[in-house]
């Protein structure tokens, strides 16, 4: 009988400790799934940030590099230019790419560093407790917006797109947006994890994968609740798909891809 | 050795010696008064086919030399006092990952924007750390154009012995000015062998994992790691340690200076040995380690201790705890900017050995 499913080789096999309804674990699965179909488990690096993922060199069966809080994308530049073969993922959650390491996201993708960043939006700041992040929609409730996000009112600002912050710049040429809410969104990202790793094995520029997850424990819902709230509230606001994708492969894709103009919905 | 001679400015002369070090990587942001050095090696590092960044700050330069050197590879950045206040938290990072490293910092006055002229007002932040939490990094503290380049030259198989960032701390005079200098050989990043701690090429021999971090909650462990670490200094004390000395043995007063001060101290105890005056100059090149025991060796016999910086006196805390009280020690320094002259330093000379008499 073939195995048709089991423990990703990439991945090790020990109980996270990620909340129960995390969306880390399973990105943190798709990403070794993807590792494992390309046979790049020896040659993957991951360079992983400050927050929850903090802990993904427990995890993941292979190399790490932990920089400081939102430097992420500088070292993962240093460890990409310095081993150009290897797979080289840029792990970032909302506040370390959105906020503190905004400068390092904007010019490592405007280099067209030649990693993939896996950025993972949950609208919250996770380890620190529910601070609002930069990504934090607008009437959510956070401890550092205890009224909700009231962007004008109480200067907190409007919610970041970085997808489509980044897809203005040339050296980015895949831009993907996922969720991890429900089976068939789990497909796609990994999908979209799939097609930048394999861009960034080819050399093409900057690719990155941000993923819509859930975070019950500060959002203060139960794990269903949780993935209900990723669909009625994140997915509006954020639009799923390729938000950019000007990948040599990108011909054979369906037309139409949506622009950075396109995703700009309106926030409830 | 190439014995050819070649007139250059500080700078660049620092930047060709590290080319030759073998640096495979070098990240920067522009500040003056070091600006040369990063042009210098946009040119010649891209010509070698080595990396070059012209990172978007300080931050994510310092944080660039951290990825770098966690494949194993020899990188630097360096910068000026403002830009170095940047680089304090990659700094604090890179020693608490163990990751051996070059940051040049060719000073300037401050605090603050200060000024562009040379200045000595960040000893106290070189060697007493700069980021946060217990750490040293080894500073080299050169006196002129060929030292910059030796000291730089050395500086990456010093840091990579010891697993500890080191910093060449120049400053402005030295970074701008023009002097002969003699360069090694250069040796190709390539011919340098792999370091058991550094991430990738895995697939070569299937190791077991390897993670670059400096972070651990359980606090029994975290201080045994930083204990280790500071074996390793002590290491570093006992066989690192340098200075020059001119003229001590039968002197009455003993200059301590470094870098460009040490120079201007040299003129004026010319000065004063015409004179009669037995004056000698202990010249740290190690600001850390710092040559404790070297002073103390001098220090009593009725003998005093000035020392002269280009600050308002920081080092002069480090001679104090050498002597430890057996001398009496004096401070002389110009800041802001402002180089002292041999003639101001002399001045000096004779109003405390005048006094003492």
């Amino acid at each position: 009988m073939e195995i048709a499913y089991s423990h990703p080789k990439s991945l090790v096999s020990v109980q996270s400790k990620y909340c129960p309804g995390c969306g880390h674990g399973v990105i943190h699965r798709l990403i070794a799934e993807v590792i494992d179909e390309m046979g790049l488990q020896t040659k993957a690096i991951i360079t992983n940030p400050v927050g929850c993922a903090i802990w993904a060199d427990l995890y993941f069966d292979f190399d790490s590099v932990q920089p400081a809080h939102g430097r992420t994308p500088a070292a993962a530049t240093g460890v990409k230019r310095m081993l150009p073969d290897h797979l080289v993922i840029c792990y970032q959650g909302d506040g370390d790419m959105a906020a503190i390491g905004t400068a390092e996201m904007i010019h490592a993708a405007n280099r067209g560093e030649k990693f993939t960043t896996i950025f993972v939006n949950n609208a919250i700041y996770g380890m620190t407790g529910g601070q609002m992040a930069p990504t934090t929609l607008v009437g959510q409730v956070a401890t550092t917006a205890p009224h909700g996000r009231d962007p004008i009112g109480a200067g907190m600002g409007y919610p970041i797109k970085v997808c489509e912050l980044l897809s203005s710049l040339e050296g980015t040429k895949y831009l993907a947006r996922g969720a991890v809410n429900n089976p068939l969104n789990v497909k796609k990202t990994k999908k979209y994890i799939r097609t930048a790793f394999e861009a960034q094995m080819r050399g093409e520029g900057f690719t990155m994968v941000e993923v819509l997850s859930q975070c019950p424990t500060n959002w203060k819902m139960t794990p269903l609740q949780s993935v209900e709230w990723v669909e009625k509230s994140m997915i509006p606001f954020y639009t799923l798909g390729e938000i950019k994708n000007t990948l040599s492969t990108a011909q054979e894709a369906a037309p139409g891809q949506k622009t950075a103009t396109a995703a700009h919905a309106e926030s409830k | 050795m190439s014995e050819e001679v070649r007139l250059m400015k500080g700078n660049e002369a620092i930047g060709e010696a590290a080319v030759r070090a073998g640096c495979k990587a070098y990240f920067g942001y522009p500040i003056t008064p070091q600006n040369e050095l990063t042009a210098f090696m946009a040119g010649r590092m891209l010509d070698a086919g080595r990396v070059f960044i012209q990172a978007e700050s300080e931050l994510a330069a310092i944080n660039m030399v951290y990825g770098a050197a966690s494949t194993g590879a020899r990188a630097m950045t360096s910068s000026s006092s403002p830009g170095v206040s940047l680089k304090q938290e990659g700094i604090s990072y890179l020693c608490g990952a163990d990751l051996p490293c070059v940051i040049v910092d060719v000073a300037r006055a401050g605090p603050g924007l200060g000024g562009i002229s040379p200045a000595q007002g960040d000893y106290f932040q070189a060697t007493r750390g700069g980021g946060h939490g217990d750490y040293h990094t080894i500073v080299l503290a050169p006196k002129g154009v060929q030292e910059a380049a030796d000291l730089m030259y050395e500086a990456f198989p010093i840091s990579e012995r010891y697993r500890i960032p080191v910093m060449l701390l120049a400053d402005g005079l030295i970074g701008q000015m023009m002097e002969g200098v003699v360069f090694k050989d250069e040796i190709d990043p390539a011919s340098l062998p792999r370091k058991d701690y550094a991430v990738g090429y895995q697939y070569e021999n299937g190791r077991p994992n390897r993670h670059v971090t400096s972070i651990n909650l359980v606090p029994e462990e975290l201080e045994a790691m930083i204990k280790a670490r500071y074996e390793r200094y002590a290491q570093v004390e006992k066989e690192l340690t340098r200075w020059e000395e001119v003229q001590t043995e039968d002197a009455d007063l003993i200059l301590v200076a470094y870098g460009t001060s040490a120079r201007v101290s040299l003129g004026a105890l010319q000065l004063a040995r015409e004179q009669g005056l037995k004056v000698g100059l202990l010249r740290p090149i190690t600001l850390w380690p710092y040559p404790y025991k070297a002073i103390e060796r001098l220090s009593g016999k009725g003998r005093r201790f000035l020392s002269v910086e280009m600050s308002m006196g920081q080092m002069v805390e480090d001679v104090r705890l050498a002597v430890n009280g057996k001398s009496p020690v004096d401070f002389f320094g110009r800041c802001g900017g402002v180089v002292p002259s041999q003639e101001e330093v002399f001045a000096e000379i004779k109003r405390i050995l005048g006094a003492a008499k």
